[in-house]
């Protein structure tokens, strides 16, 4: 190799060696991104409850996103995306508050919440005009899609509205028209009776009698002898409801009843967003590795907290953007498409962050039905007639 | 008169020799069998146990051997057509789905669905030769036919990955619609089709560049576009058609390859699957899922022609021709 012999040369080698470095960092493959998430959960009080066997697992939810992370990064290996995944729970609510702001200053701008309504507007409060995406996975009042909207929030639980609505177009299928009511006597079981009677409504069907329980027995010995007095009522009716946040008693209605008809709602025939005996639409692929995964079955909140981080990677492998922002777009944008193994697309509602989805309907071992149902009729799209439509919602578009 | 008769006979019998004695083999993936469909009777003459749940079948070139998919028995069984007896396995790595053979005839490859790896085979030693890590839930496999590459698809992770059949490493990866499933070589290796089960869409590649040139959207009177989901595809060897299975719409498309348009639509049975051409390709045959029956297609007049009720959940098809 020569030595360069003047100024000019040496020039020359300057510009060439600034041109190379310029069109290496230029190249065609982009520096490898990395998205990082994090799960905050909020611990609830367990209600007292008649029976304490069946319970359900402290780590749900986290498990649900834990798959969901490895999903993506199987994908993002091919195109050189990294998700990862941090999780934090609290006792109090004021210390999630801290650690969510901690967590936002130090540039992490995700959020998957497992958190109760009243921590959720304390969020909502608080981020709103900064960048960041926020999934509500576990909260399903049907306030925060209808009158007390958070406009920084999306949410893939479903609402109460959706899951009584599908509850109430299957019993407007099957004819079974006259209900009985049965509801506990918390704030909960309340809310739950209401939002089933808002459906009752929508559907035509009629309620023919609202039944507060308020046995302080020992049903796990006399409800054969409780319920059926219980469930003897005046006027005739094709199908129990029964509204108990906590399965306090609701387990034991089943079968007890004075007439021999089903029961729906808080046992029975329930209806949700994930249960362990879908298996359609490729479902039972990811039954299987969640069951690898955890040696549990997948829950709805499980599921939930899935589909918020699978929401992420689904725009962060199409727009290829680490960006809160453009991601934040992508998600709300007509583009959005989510597969989320329920035989359709997904996508998130405009005017309260709800993701549209079909309700599953089911008994213990078995997939009863899928709503919205085989001849609901909708201008758009028949997954709105299970929620707030856009005209009943008084949110307004994000 | 007579001549006109007998006229009438012999065409009779050239369009019945044409598929003399043709055998469909259908997986009936809830009832762990094979039904064998005589395409002459038109009817199952036979039914063949087999492991549990089968689903992707193929027959080897000479058509001496069919080769399935035991998902959940974790393994690929080996049937003799001849004595329709199961005479060997293959390993296969947990949860095959799906199956094609090396135009060599020496290597097979499989998805295993679970485990997100496509598994090579070589059919003589019984060895797996090797495990590429793919996307998660792969499903749709195909060979070149010039063997050189392998594609495959990842259900979840919504890709084609493409590897070279040489090295049995990925060389390329093409992001498709949601949930891609079949994927099918035109004859001449220059192209690709892939459907997408919930995109709701049919692409074609390119394979020289990998780039999608060509898309497929589905509109049927009266059915729901989110019921078009578009799942197993095959192509005539003439290259005048492409068929697609559109899942629950019920319908197969048929796509006229010279002017790449949708032609028409055909109501067959109910979550219409896989499908096949007879080697004549004058019958199309599909797997209709949910109704556990086959539909046959006449395809000089595009019509179908019967219904032949097989297992349950019927899911693949291999039709061999009369020996």
């Amino acid at each position: 190799m020569t030595m360069l012999k003047n100024n000019e040369d040496k020039r020359l080698v300057l510009i060439s060696f600034i041109t190379f470095m310029l069109l290496t960092s230029f190249s065609a493959f982009s520096a490898p991104l990395t998205i990082h998430m994090t799960y905050l959960k909020l611990h609830k009080p367990h209600s007292p409850a008649l029976s304490n066997i069946i319970k359900m697992a402290s780590d749900s939810g986290y498990q649900g996103a834990k798959l969901a992370i490895a999903d993506s990064n199987t994908t993002g290996k091919f195109l050189q995306q990294n998700f990862t995944l941090s999780a934090y729970d609290f006792k109090k609510p004021q210390n999630l508050l801290t650690r969510l702001k901690e967590e936002f200053n130090q540039g992490k701008a995700i959020f998957i919440l497992d958190t109760p309504l009243s921590l959720l507007k304390k969020v909502d409060l608080w981020a709103q005009n900064k960048d960041i995406l926020l999934f509500n996975i576990s909260e399903s009042s049907n306030l925060l899609r209808s009158s007390q909207c958070l406009i920084t929030m999306l949410h893939t639980a479903p609402s109460q509205a959706m899951k009584s609505d599908a509850l109430a177009q299957w019993l407007l299928y099957k004819r079974l028209n006259k209900v009985l009511l049965i509801r506990g006597e918390k704030p909960a079981d309340i809310t739950l009776a209401k939002s089933f009677k808002r459906s009752a409504k929508r559907y035509g069907l009629k309620i023919i009698a609202e039944k507060p329980w308020s046995f302080n027995t020992d049903l796990r010995r006399n409800a054969q002898q409780e319920v059926p007095l219980f469930t003897q009522t005046s006027k005739e009716y094709d199908v129990v409801y029964v509204a108990d946040q906590a399965k306090d008693f609701a387990e034991y209605i089943p079968f007890n009843t004075y007439l021999p008809r089903p029961v729906v709602g808080s046992a029975g025939l329930e209806s949700l967003s994930w249960h362990r005996v879908i298996e359609q639409w490729g479902a039972a692929q990811l039954q299987t590795r969640f069951t690898k995964l955890t040696a549990r079955y997948m829950n709805e909140i499980d599921f939930n907290a899935y589909l918020a981080i699978r929401s992420v990677a689904q725009a962060v492998h199409k727009t290829n953007s680490a960006s809160v922002s453009a991601l934040n777009a992508y998600i709300k944008s007509p583009d959005f498409k989510l597969a989320a193994y329920k035989g359709r697309k997904l996508s998130f509602r405009a005017w309260n962050g709800q993701l549209r989805m079909p309700i599953a309907l089911v008994h213990p071992h078995g997939l009863v039905s899928q709503s919205p149902q085989a001849g609901i009729l909708h201008p758009k799209t028949e997954l709105d007639t299970l929620g707030f439509d856009q005209q009943e919602s008084r949110c307004g578009t994000n | 008169m007579k001549i006109k008769l007998l006229v009438g006979l012999l065409i009779i019998a050239q369009s019945c020799l044409a598929t003399a004695g043709d055998l469909a083999y259908i997986t009936n993936e809830k009832d762990d069998n094979i039904s064998v469909i005589d395409l002459q009777k038109q009817k199952v003459v036979k039914e063949i146990p087999v492991g549990q749940r089968p689903r992707g079948i193929i027959l080897n070139h000479d058509q001496s051997l069919a080769y399935i998919c035991a998902s959940d028995s974790d393994r690929i069984q080996i049937l003799d057509l001849n004595t329709e007896e199961i005479v060997g396995e293959l390993p296969s790595g947990e949860d095959p789905e799906t199956i094609a053979l090396h135009p060599n005839g020496k290597i097979i490859y499989t998805s295993n669905e679970d485990d997100a790896i496509l598994t090579v085979i070589d059919i003589a030693s019984s060895q797996v030769i090797a495990q590429i890590e793919v996307g998660v839930e792969p499903e749709g496999l195909a060979v070149s036919p010039d063997g050189k590459i392998v594609v495959v698809t990842s259900e979840t992770t919504n890709m084609v990955h493409w590897i070279d059949t040489k090295t049995n490493e990925i060389i390329a990866n093409t992001l498709v619609g949601a949930r891609p499933r079949s994927v099918q070589f035109t004859q001449d290796n220059q192209l690709l089709w892939v459907s997408s089960e919930i995109g709701g869409d049919v692409v074609v590649i390119d394979v020289a560049s990998k780039e999608i040139i060509k898309e497929f959207n589905f509109t049927i009177r009266g059915i729901h576009r989110d019921r078009v989901q578009p799942v197993g595809i095959v192509l005539s060897r003439d290259g005048q058609y492409t068929f697609v299975a559109l899942g629950p719409a019920n319908h197969v498309a048929v796509i006229n390859r010279k002017t790449m348009e949708i032609e028409k639509y055909l109501l067959v049975g109910r979550r219409v699957w896989q499908l096949a051409l007879t080697q004549d390709q004058s019958q199309l045959l599909t797997t209709n899922g949910i109704s556990g029956d086959v539909s046959v297609i006449d395809v000089s007049k595009m019509k179908v022609t019967k219904s032949i009720k097989v297992g349950r959940y019927p899911w693949g098809v291999a039709i061999r021709h009369s020996q």
